[in-house]
């Protein structure tokens, strides 16, 4: 059974050659070779890697400061209390994972926060 | 009464179901910039071809005061029709009747219609807008949606299920199209999430529209949920159209055959490939240089787009595409793509549609975020679905094929069954200047100009490993074959390869990476 074929309404293979001329390319770089090619906004937005800092203390759920349980200043042990945070419904406690003194807190009680803030810093 | 009362009462009975949820509601479907769902399914299906079933179903709830309210058709059509001559099951939810919500009977319409297509051994398209379940009917309504999940899996390889968003779909609804082969969305219609807005707003803080959240844009281009998008209505049947032709009616079957056409002539396949490996093409050409009529139908057009999937024919018979994209990120596979190809392969496979892999890449992404991401796992699915699949797979390796993307690339070692390649392919580890690299550190480092030796050395691995013949001499390539002869051998391929036996062992099923 033969059935019937649709007429092709895509573009010509010139036409196409003109967009290709238009386009500008970036270089991108695979195992020392430099190819030239387009680049996803995927690719360009994605998340460049840093050694995490333990210093540093970012959130990892967002949620509502409810109550910050330290002060600048304090020096704290690991499992010590350091807030707790209402997310998905529920207080949260959150506990220090290292030792320390607290240099810098960059939260406000019953401030919202996203998730990836910067909490707190140790030193 | 007389007959002739009887078939009265049965046309003003029909005539009242019909308006749906009335002019009001229709109205408003209407100011939505929608079509009404009998609309949409007359406007899908061949002139007169549809006929409907359970027109006078209603629903049995009883609280909430819903014993005293009518919902025509309880907000589904379904029913039986033909799109270019080929049987079709279809149901389309109807908005106008309490907002195409999903009640027991709306959900037993539609398992019934997908029973019929399960019984007929024929193509299922399901045309979502509805605003999700009828929280009045409490937990029959997730049962009706659960029935639903089941019968797309149950049907999944079986017969083509096809999806189409034309409204919100939210919630638990979203699996069942996420189940199915192909999804459809418009453009500013579409609307899919798991969560909406307002719970994302008073659960996370975060503030989002719709659009931004599950719009066509995003499920075409981030997401990759949906496979083809188009700007109206009536684009995304006439694709819906189209992609009917390319498929066969269930997996016993063939897609019905096309008169053979040659390719236009200004697809000039041996001028579209620039020498240079690391100059960028559209690869698209190549296919189009190719196929018949030069048309190549693509889906997932805009996500993952460093890989090239979709349909043509050869000499009338379709065919799947798998290509690599040296226009974006220069054809590398990564964690999307590699979904993107590995599940057009199990589809092609599942409904005996033969595959091209038409191969050029720098190899698998690197990246941290990609490592992290999963690139093993989500690689790992390519080689499965490769290996896996029994349709005949024919290759052309067109130019670069580097390390874990030239086994990926449906290679030889995968069993291909025919594995040609262009005279500028070049197949090895990696790439001239990172295999020079470290395969002469110690002649670079130690010579008076470093950067002279590196490039004679990078020439020199050029000349001995990056051409097509050093796999030939192994058989890994079949032959070694101009651009233009690769309409006619993919033609002969496709040919020989018509009682084609590959016999897997015997397995309930296999554990594929996903």
């Amino acid at each position: 059974m033969v059935a019937k074929s649709k007429s092709d309404k895509k573009e010509t293979a010139s036409q196409n050659k003109g967009e290709m001329q238009k386009m500008r390319f970036n270089t991108f770089v695979v195992d020392g070779d430099k190819y030239r090619t387009l680049l996803t906004e995927k690719f360009k937005n994605r998340k460049k890697w840093e050694y995490p800092d333990e210093r540093k203390i970012y959130s990892e759920i967002p949620g509502t400061i409810i109550k910050i349980h330290v002060e600048e200043g304090q020096e704290v042990k690991e499992g010590d209390l350091m807030m707790i945070l209402e997310a998905m419904k529920m207080k949260n406690k959150i506990l220090f994972t290292s030792d320390g003194v607290v240099k810098k807190i960059h939260i406000k009680e019953s401030e919202k926060i996203p998730k990836g803030k910067l909490i707190m810093e140790l030193k | 009464m007389s007959l002739k009362r009887k078939i009265l009462e049965l046309q003003k009975k029909r005539e009242k179901v019909l308006q749906g949820g009335g002019e009001k509601a229709i109205e408003k479907q209407v100011a939505m910039g929608k079509m009404t769902a009998r609309e949409r399914i007359i406007t899908l299906l061949d002139e007169n071809s549809f006929h409907e079933y359970d027109l006078f179903v209603e629903h049995e709830a009883r609280d909430f005061n819903m014993d005293k309210k009518i919902l025509h058709g309880d907000g589904v059509i379904i029913g039986t029709g033909t799109i270019f001559g080929a049987p079709i099951c279809i149901y389309a939810q109807d908005f106008t009747v309490a907002g195409g919500s999903l009640g027991l009977m709306h959900a037993r319409k539609i398992t019934k219609i997908m029973d019929h297509a399960m019984k007929m051994r024929v193509p299922i398209i399901g045309i979502n807008d509805s605003g999700g379940a009828r929280i009045q009917e409490g937990v029959n309504s997730l049962a009706g949606y659960g029935e639903i999940f089941y019968r797309n899996t149950t049907a999944s390889g079986v017969i083509p299920q096809i999806s189409v968003i034309l409204g919100p779909c939210a919630g638990g609804a979203v699996y069942s199209p996420a189940l199915t082969d192909f999804v459809f969305v418009v453009d500013k219609i579409s609307k899919m999430f798991i969560t909406g807005p307002e719970v994302i707003k008073t659960v996370l803080g975060e503030e989002i529209s719709m659009e931004d959240l599950g719009g066509a844009r995003v499920h075409s281009e981030i997401t990759g949920n949906a496979h083809f998008y188009a700007e109206s209505e009536i684009e995304c049947f006439d694709k819906i159209k189209e992609l009917i032709t390319y498929i066969p009616w269930n997996n016993g079957q063939k897609a019905r055959p096309f008169e053979p056409k040659d390719p236009k002539p200004e697809f000039k396949i041996d001028e579209i490939v620039p020498g240079n490996p690391k100059e960028p093409y559209d690869v698209r050409d190549v296919i189009r240089g190719i196929t018949d009529g030069s048309e190549f139908f693509e889906i997932q057009e805009l996500w993952a787009r460093n890989i090239v999937i979709g349909f043509g024919r050869i000499n009338g018979e379709t065919v799947g595409f798998v290509c690599n994209q040296p226009l974006v990120l220069a054809g590398v596979l990564d964690v999307d793509c590699s979904d993107k190809a590995a599940r057009f392969i199990r589809y092609c496979d599942a409904f005996n549609i033969p595959i091209v892999t038409l191969v050029d890449l720098p190899g698998y992404l690197p990246g941290v975020d990609q490592e992290h991401a999963g690139v093993i796992r989500h690689g790992a699915k390519v080689l499965y679905a490769y290996s896996e699949a029994t349709v005949p797979k024919i290759t052309v390796i067109l130019r670069k094929a580097y390390g874990g993307g030239y086994i990926a690339m449906n290679s030889r070692h995968l069993n291909a069954d025919f594995v040609f390649a262009w005279p500028g392919a070049e197949i090895a580890v990696m790439g001239p200047e990172g295999a020079a690299n470290i395969i002469f550190r110690k002649e670079i480092m130690s010579a008076k100009d470093p950067e002279k030796m590196r490039k004679q050395k990078v020439k020199e691995y050029k000349q001995k490993f990056a051409n097509p013949y050093v796999a030939a001499a192994k058989g890994y390539v079949d032959s070694v074959i101009e651009p233009k002869e690769t309409r006619k051998l993919l033609l002969h391929a496709i040919e020989v390869s018509k009682n084609k036996v590959d016999r897997k062992p015997i397995k309930k099923h296999g554990i594929p990476p996903f």
